[in-house]
């Protein structure tokens, strides 16, 4: 993310009185030094209502109209490497 | 005429299936209104061209004899839940023609239902703030006071329905998005369990954390909205099923926890103070147990979200790059397109906010920061869940505070500090509601004031109990 000079030094002074705010985390009182998840994986099949599947249907030209920059249909970007 | 004042869903559809109105009747009323007040409000960010002829259709439906409780009923939408084939912004620059290409499940519930929309409401960029100062698109104002905020994040959508400029309307609630601007505008703002709703189709802030949330005059209207709009959903992986949570019991009495320490802690106002001491005396008399509860992190919830929603948050915002859809800055290369792409198009609040994510998740400070909330927010579930052994709701005021001045707060932290009694909800991921509780006159305006109610995990129905009973002593116990 661009950032300017000005930018920069008003943006560190704000971060330091959050973080100097969020610090407090510190002086809690826990008694478990590990976190609790009860978590489990969710699977759905990937597939579009047409084919039967969860997923609604997206409009395929409104994707492909609103890239940036396209070629034959396909998204076109700059050169990685 | 219709009286759009003290018109209520539940009377609408009685109107509206008994055809002394139409649904084109109402929703021409509700336009003319937006004509009248939105320029200086600012509650909408675009009125939809096509909202008669919704209504048209609503109307052969109801021809057809079809009834469902919002089937014609003008909402507000929230400019972060996407309808097909119109603009959704997140009150963002990056966004700004931004298209959705499908409906969020909410929407395509609501369409069933033949709902009418009218159009998307203002909020801080991306959700991120509790006032709608931080849209790239304008402040949305108080109606009870036009030099103060509404409120935020759905400053716009609270102010839509506040200002009978909608019957109704869907927000998120992230840290209190919902219910903060509700107390601030005096009607009802509700955020459900985590999970009850689904999320597809709703711009992510802090995914753990998100929920869409209603927006209502009362609270059986917050509940027709609920209703329409709940329910498992197989493209949210975090859905719940009705059968997560168990089933609270009905009960003839309920028992009301006070955390008094936070409730009259420091930073509160004295207004908020008393007509805090004056609510809990008030539901007392309406026959309500009221018990005093401890919680010993209750203090670090506050700390604890500006942790862990930054970091969701910093992950989320990181596909707005202008790659597939959005603003597009081209540089020298992919990297430059990025940097330019994001420098753009995101406010100082959204950058601020990334900042401080990609700071509390990098490798250095991770333990220290996102590392130990999350242990807090553990511990905070575990006092929570023993607490409501004992009670059945949980009472705190909605915010510290009035709504206050457009521009006052310029420093992020006094901001942050006003969500410091709704943030705990969405740590927990447990169902609250605010509720106007009052009004206060400051320097020669009326200004509202809300209460907070927070239920275990899957129990809304006790919140609509304790908000409906609440409202109908209110027309009768003066405050």
């Amino acid at each position: 993310m661009e950032l300017s000079e000005e930018e920069k030094s008003s943006l560190l002074a704000d971060m330091q009185e959050i973080l100097n705010y969020v610090k407090v985390i510190e002086k809690a009182k826990l008694h478990k030094s590990e976190t609790e998840y009860a978590l489990k994986n969710v699977w759905r099949e990937d597939l579009a209502a047409s084919a039967g599947g969860p997923l609604p249907d997206f409009s395929a030209d409104l994707i492909t109209g609103q890239f940036p920059d396209a070629k034959d249909g396909y998204l076109k970007v700059k050169k990685i490497l | 005429m219709i009286d759009l004042a003290t018109l209520t869903i539940k009377e609408a559809r009685k109107k509206l299936d008994s055809k002394v109105f139409s649904a084109v009747d109402l929703a021409s009323a509700y336009l003319g209104e937006i004509n009248k007040k939105n320029k200086e409000l600012n509650a909408y960010l675009e009125i939809y061209d096509d909202v008669l002829e919704q209504a048209k259709t609503a109307d052969e439906m109801i021809k057809k004899g079809e009834s469902y409780p919002l089937l014609g009923i003008p909402l507000a939408i929230k400019d972060v839940i996407l309808i097909k084939g119109r603009k959704v912004s997140a009150a963002s620059k990056i966004l700004e023609n931004y298209t959705a290409s499908y409906d969020a499940t909410v929407i395509a519930k609501l369409k069933q239902q033949g709902a009418v929309f009218l159009g998307r409401t203002n909020t801080d960029e991306f959700a991120m703030g509790g006032s709608t100062e931080n849209s790239a698109y304008g402040v949305t104002k108080n109606p009870h006071d036009l030099e103060r905020v509404a409120g935020g994040s759905s400053g716009g959508s609270v102010v839509a329905v506040a200002a009978n400029m909608a019957l109704g309307a869907l927000g998120s609630d992230t840290g209190g998005s919902v219910r903060e601007p509700a107390a601030f505008c005096g009607i009802v703002g509700f955020k459900p369990t985590y999970g009850r709703v689904s999320r597809h189709g709703l711009i992510a802030m802090g995914s753990s954390l998100d929920c869409i949330g209603q927006v209502a005059k009362n609270t059986a209207d917050a509940q027709i909205i609920f209703d329409a709009v709940a329910g498992h959903d197989t493209l949210d992986s975090t859905s719940i099923e009705d059968t997560t949570y168990p089933k609270t019991k009905a009960k003839k009495e309920l028992t009301i926890g006070v955390p008094w320490e936070l409730a009259l802690g420091e930073g509160v106002s004295p207004a908020v103070k008393e007509n805090f001491k004056k609510t809990v005396e008030q539901l007392k008399l309406l026959g309500f147990k009221i018990k005093d509860v401890s919680l010993k992190n209750l203090e670090m919830s506050l700390a604890v979200y500006y942790i862990i929603m930054p970091a969701e948050a910093s992950t989320n915002l990181a596909r707005f790059d202008g790659v597939r859809y959005g603003l597009h800055k081209s540089g020298k290369n992919l990297l430059e397109d990025y940097k330019l792409t994001k420098g753009a198009g995101f406010g100082k609040e959204v950058r601020r906010r990334i900042l401080i994510g990609t700071y509390v998740l990098s490798a250095g400070y991770f333990d220290a920061y996102y590392g130990k909330a999350q242990l807090i927010r553990s511990a905070l579930k575990q006092e929570f869940s023993k607490a409501f052994e004992s009670v059945d709701l949980v009472l705190t005021p909605t915010a510290p505070d009035v709504a206050w001045k457009i521009g006052e707060k310029n420093d992020p932290l006094s901001a942050y500090l006003a969500d410091i009694f709704t943030v705990t909800a969405n740590i927990l991921g447990v169902p609250a509601i605010s509720l106007p509780s009052g009004i206060v006159e400051v320097s020669g305006k009326k200004l509202p004031l809300g209460i907070q109610f927070m239920a275990p995990f899957g129990a809304e129905e006790l919140l609509f109990e304790v908000g409906k009973k609440f409202e109908e002593a209110k027309d009768q116990i003066v405050l």
